[in-house]
Formats: structure tokens, C-alpha cells, sequence
């Protein structure tokens, strides 16, 4: 039964980015039922019941997160949007706030409404322009018809909401740079705690959510927990903590297959159905080698591990970080994996924003060692310290302040270990004597070397 | 003289209401000038610290952190963002950008002599469908060759065989 999209429903109308058409198909009526209907605590309380959990890479679950704000605090409460999507293989945030911007303001007015915040920042990558104007243009309309500023939809809620662009970094979108950049600062992410819920931008409490987790949240006031929980994998019943994974999802899918694209599936599809029910299979008929599950940051399957699914427990099934924003790059047979690692150890080093010595040098590092690999300068024993760089930093080692670095080990772990031999051949063969040509030593003078 | 004109320092103060803080404004303010002058001198810096109640170091410091706002000479009338990140990479986005340098007659980073076009290289542009894929100004290129980069680079620069060099304004 092929899955009847619901997140991009909208998107191949024609102007399906302006209030008119959002409206004529239904759009605003969940908003309208939930300020009429609901308190903010019950609305809190049903999100937290349709176990909707954050799409930004974490998979933390919403309501939750907004049930952690303090109760009696003065406010202001502020709403961060996180829409700095810089994960490489990831765009499905540009789609929606591209194609259905007021699918995203409902939801942030939503979210809004159940965390009492009256002011949210959507944070945009400058590299997004023409979702910058859709979502102005949206904005705008929403003032004029009664949806943003004060009383909305005629209810005592009134919520401002502001686009402020980033400058092209990576480290804006984890979730503590975005507010130190959004405070006019360099996105240097903070220690943790105190969480953003208690002391988050401009000291106040804060939530930071997603463009694709608010738009699941207009989707919930539309249509309901039920409908949520009826698509994806329900939680572990052996195991209480584990929230399951419901809902549709955006994969977006890319590299070398027919037709790349996003695709709303539910989650915990098989990254080998994606690939071949909707991405047409691997290009030029060709065979795959690996993919990166959820963007470069969660390592790497084999082609052996396409059967692993896409919910939040199955990419570390396969020894992968997690799912992340679900976003598979296809890599075919003909790549070399030391041109694949290499790509993204130079992502992480250009990225690392350079607070924490593990990060910052562990990615240089692991850069310059990729370079040399390359260039035919290679030592077995690269992998070995490689490998020691990629088991000693991040958080989950708790050597540095934020996941960056997480993400910059797990290229290097999975595509270390998982593909070894291939590392091994090409050092051996480019390299066969197995010195290390060190820079110094081209640089002695002449006289020296006679 | 100062370099920030009325027009700048209205638009500015248009961002005043929105944040509790004036620092808050630090980035809207770098993006107002760098989009009027295609950089931020460090004129440009002073005054808006002033404008924002700032030591000039704080926002020089902010400004340090991003790469995208240039502080020696404006940027090209055009800049151009080809994207080098996994998905382009894996479809020939490094070699494309190599190409469109080459036709250019300059280095990722720099600007032909007749100023019309600056060639960066970007990480992921949040369009892998469309791999390899550039940004240049508020357009996206999608489905680079590089013939269509090189068609690009001709049209952009002014028109005497693309090597950027013609019509040198400085
Ligand atoms: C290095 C790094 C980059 C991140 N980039 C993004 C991003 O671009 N967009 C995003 O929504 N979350 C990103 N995150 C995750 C955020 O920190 C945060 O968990 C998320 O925005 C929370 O929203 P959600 O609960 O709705 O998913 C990033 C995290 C890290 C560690
Ligand atoms: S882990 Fe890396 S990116 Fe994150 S705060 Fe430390 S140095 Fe910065
Ligand atoms: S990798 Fe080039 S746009 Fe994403």
C-alpha cells in the first residue's frame, strides 16, 4: 500500500506557499480547534502522548522537552526554530518552508501556544533565500489576516514571530551555538547544564524545535494522536523508556541512485526500500557499496545492512550513531572510501568551531592524515590513530562540549571498521614501502642532501 | 566619513523592537551592510558598535567567527557557492568547481579583475537532490556540468570568453 503523503500533501499545488491555498485545504483549522478547545497544558500533554519525537537529528520527544520548562517562572518564555539544516545530505526543511510555509508557522504557533512563548526566532540559513522570502511573505499574511501578532484567531494568544539569518556555519544548528549566534555571539555551544528549558537564549527558558517536528505538530492538531500513532514502529513493549517511533517522515535521499529526492514514508522504512521503491535503485546500473544513513554525521551501512530500517533504534543497530535527519547518501560500487572519508573528515575540520582541544584538533588531524593517505603517503598505522582519534572524542566519550564531534568520529569509526581491507590496499599500494614522507624532509636544504 | 548611509542605520533600527538585547542585532546589522556594500569594513564595524552599544571588539568578534562576511574587499557582483559536500562530491561537484576556476582564471575564494564574479567553494547547500548544485546570488544551479558552469562563468563575467579578465574596473 503506497504511503499517501501528509507532511508534503500540499506541495505540488499550484502557489502552494500562500495562505489562500493552505487554507482551501484545510490548513489553520487544528491551530482554530486548539485555541478554542485545548489549554496549553492539555495541548502539551496530548503531544507528549502521540510520543512525537524530535526530527532534528536527536530524536528527543517533544512533549517532554516542553514539559521541562520551569512551571512558575516570570518569563518571557522564548521559542527557537531551528532551520539551520547544514547536516550535508540533508533538505527537507528547505522543502517545506519553501513549498508550505504556513504548514511550519502553524506549527510554531502550536508549539508556541503549548509552551506560552510569545516571541520564537526561526533561524534560517543564509544559504535558504527563497525560503527567507516565502516565509516573510507568509508571515506577512499571517499579521494581516488575525493568525500572528495579537489575539490570534481571535483567542487572548498573541505571538510574534521573527526570521533572523545565519552566516554559513555548521555549529548554528546544534541547538546552543543557534542561540548564542541568535544573541549576536560566535556559535560557540554552551556547556550543558543548564538546558535551554531552564536558562536558554537571553537567559530565559527556551525550547528549540525543528521545521520538520513542527510541522508534525500541525499535523497532530489536525488529525490527531491516533493518526500519529498509527504509522511507524510502535515502542518496545519490553522496555518502557523507549518512545517508539511514530509518524511519517521526510528521508531525503541522494548520490548515486535514479531519482534522488525527499520522501514521506513511515518511519522505519529499510534504507533498501527507499532506495529502490523510491529512489529507483542504484544509478547506471551499478551495485552499492555503502550509504550514510541519516546524514555524514551517523557513519556509515554496507551494502550488506540496506535491511536495517529507518526509525530512531535501527542505524544503531548496525553500529551507526542513530537515525539523525534521515537523510541516506547512496554511494556505488566505484567509490573509494578514502576519497568518501576524506570528504568528511574535511567537512568536520572546516566546521569544528574550535572550543574544545579533542574536536579541533582530532578533526585537523584526522584531516591532514586523510590528505597524506591520499596522496600516497599512507602508514598502516594512520588507521590505528585514527581510529584512537575517533574513539576519543565527543560526547558520548565526554571529552568535548557539543555532538560535533560525535558526528566527525562516526565517518572515521564505520568506515574504518567496516572497510578496512580497502584501507589496507590502498596504503599498500600507494605507499609500498610504507615511510612516512614527512614534509621536513622535502623542505631540508639542498646543501643537506649532498 | 562614515560608512554606513541613513537607509543603513534605519534598517538596523527596524531590528531594535524584535530582541531584548541590542547585540542580538549584531547579525541582521552585518547582513544589512554586507548586502548593500558586499562586505563589512571595519569603518562599518565601529559604527555599527556604536549603533548597538557594543565595544568595536565584540562585534569584530562575532563577525571573525563567520566566514561569509568578507572584511578586505567586496565580493563579486555575482558569488558563486559550489557546493563540495558529500552528495555533489559523489556526482563531480570537486571537478565541476575545478572547471568553473578554471574558466574563471582564479582560485576558490578570489574575484575576476572585472569584480563580476567571486567562486567559492560551500559545504552542503541543503539541495543534494539537485547534485552537484551551486548558489549563486538567490539562485540555485542545479545539475552542474561543466559546460553549463562554464556557460555560467561566460555570461557572468562580461561576455569576452569567460576568462573574467575584460573590462577591469580597478
Ligand atoms: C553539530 C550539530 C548540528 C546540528 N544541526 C542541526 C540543524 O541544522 N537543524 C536541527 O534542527 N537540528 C540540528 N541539530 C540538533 C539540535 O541540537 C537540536 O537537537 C534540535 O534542533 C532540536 O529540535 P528537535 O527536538 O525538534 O529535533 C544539530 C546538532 C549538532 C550537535
Ligand atoms: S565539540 Fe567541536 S564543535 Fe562542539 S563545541 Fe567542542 S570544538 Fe565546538
Ligand atoms: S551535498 Fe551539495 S547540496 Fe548537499
Amino acid at each position: 500500500m503506497p504511503f499517501e503523503p501528509v507532511l508534503l500533501a500540499n506541495i505540488n499545488k499550484p502557489e502552494s506557499y500562500t495562505l489562500r491555498v493552505y487554507e482551501a485545504g484545510g490548513g489553520y483549522q487544528g491551530l482554530r480547534k486548539v485555541l478554542k478547545e485545548k489549554t496549553p497544558a492539555e495541548f502539551i500533554e496530548l503531544v507528549k502522548s502521540s510520543n512525537l519525537r524530535g526530527r532534528g537529528g536527536a530524536g528527543f520527544p517533544t512533549g517532554l522537552k516542553w514539559s521541562f520548562l520551569p512551571k512558575d517562572h516570570p518569563g518571557p518564555v522564548y521559542m527557537c526554530i531551528n532551520a539551520d539544516e547544514s547536516e550535508p545530505g540533508t533538505f527537507n526543511n528547505r522543502i517545506l518552508m519553501e513549498l508550505d510555509p504556513h504548514q511550519v508557522i502553524e506549527g510554531i504557533i502550536l508549539s508556541c501556544y503549548a509552551t506560552k512563548a510569545v516571541t520564537a526566532y526561526l533561524y534560517i540559513r543564509v544559504e535558504y533565500p527563497t525560503c527567507y522570502q516565502r516565509l516573510q511573505q507568509a508571515i506577512d499574511e499571517c499579521y494581516a489576516a488575525g493568525l500572528l501578532g495579537k489575539n490570534i484567531a481571535g483567542s487572548d494568544f498573541s505571538l510574534d514571530i521573527y526570521l533572523h539569518r545565519g552566516a554559513a556555519a555548521y555549529i548554528c544548528g546544534e541547538e546552543t551555538g543557534l542561540i548564542e549566534s541568535l544573541e549576536g555571539k560566535r556559535a560557540w555551544p554552551r556547556i550543558k547544564p543548564p538546558f535551554p528549558a531552564v536558562e536558554g537564549v537571553f537567559r530565559k527558558p527556551t525550547v528549540v524545535n525543528n521545521i520538520e517536528t513542527v510541522c508534525c505538530v500541525t499535523q497532530i492538531a489536525a488529525r490527531g494522536v491516533e493518526w500519529f500513532k498509527s504509522i511507524g514502529v510502535p515502542s518496545d513493549p519490553n522496555n518502557p523508556r523507549d518512545p517508539g517511533s511514530y509518524g511519517p517522515k521526510l528521508y531525503c535521499l541522494s548520490g548515486h541512485v535514479n531519482k534522488p529526492g525527499c520522501y514521506e514514508a513511515p518511519l522505519g522504512i529499510t534504507c533498501r526500500q527507499l532506495i529502490d521503491e523510491y529512489g529507483g535503485g542504484i544509478w547506471k546500473g551499478r551495485k552499492a557499496k555503502a550509504a550514510i544513513p541519516g546524514g555524514i554525521s551517523m557513519g556509515l551501512f554496507t551494502a550488506a545492512e540496506f535491511d536495517t530500517p529507518l526509525d530512531f533504534a535501527g542505524p544503531g543497530k548496525v553500529g551507526c550513531l542513530g537515525l539523525g535527519t534521515a537523510a541516506v547518501v547512496v554511494l556505488d560500487e566505484t567509490v573509494s572510501m578514502v576519497d568518501f572519508l576524506h570528504n568528511s573528515c574535511r567537512f568536520f575540520a572546516h566546521e569544528s568551531c574550535g572550543q574544545c582541544t579533542p574536536c579541533r584538533e582530532g578533526t585537523h588531524w584526522s584531516l591532514t592524515m586523510l590528505e597524506r593517505i591520499k596522496a600516497g603517503k599512507g602508514r598502516l598505522k594512520d588507521l590505528d590513530l585514527l581510529l584512537e582519534i575517533g574513539d576519543t572524542i565527543g560526547i558520548i566519550p565526554g571529552t568535548t562540549i557539543c555532538g560535533l564531534s560525535d558526528g566527525a568520529a562516526w565517518p572515521i569509526k564505520n568506515a574504518i571498521r567496516k572497510f578496512r581491507p580497502e584501507f589496507e590496499e590502498y596504503i599498500k599500494r600507494t605507499n609500498p614501502t610504507g615511510y612516512m614522507v614527512t614534509e621536513a624532509v622535502n623542505a631540508l636544504p639542498v646543501v643537506a642532501l649532498h | 566619513m562614515a560608512v554606513l548611509t541613513e537607509d543603513m542605520i534605519a534598517a538596523i533600527k527596524d531590528y531594535f523592537p524584535r530582541y531584548p538585547t541590542r547585540q542580538a542585532v549584531t547579525l541582521p546589522a552585518l547582513h544589512i551592510v554586507n548586502e548593500r556594500l558586499r562586505y563589512v569594513p571595519l569603518e562599518a564595524v565601529v559604527e555599527i558598535a556604536q549603533l548597538l552599544e557594543l565595544a568595536p571588539a565584540q562585534v569584530q568578534d562575532t563577525l571573525s567567527f563567520y566566514g561569509y562576511f568578507k572584511q578586505d574587499k567586496p565580493h563579486g557582483e555575482t558569488r558563486a557557492w559550489v557546493c563540495r559536500s558529500i552528495a555533489c562530491a559523489l556526482r563531480d561537484g570537486e571537478q565541476v568547481l575545478e572547471h568553473m576556476c578554471h574558466a574563471a582564471g582564479i582560485h576558490p575564494g578570489e574575484t575576476t579583475r572585472d569584480n563580476k564574479l567571486t567562486i567559492e567553494f560551500a559545504e552542503c547547500l541543503g539541495a543534494c537532490e539537485y547534485a552537484p548544485c551551486m548558489l549563486a546570488g538567490d539562485v540555485l544551479h542545479k545539475n552542474l556540468t561543466n559546460e553549463s558552469a562554464e556557460a555560467f562563468v561566460k555570461q557572468t563575467c562580461s561576455g569576452h570568453g569567460g576568462n573574467g579578465q575584460a573590462g577591469s574596473t580597478h
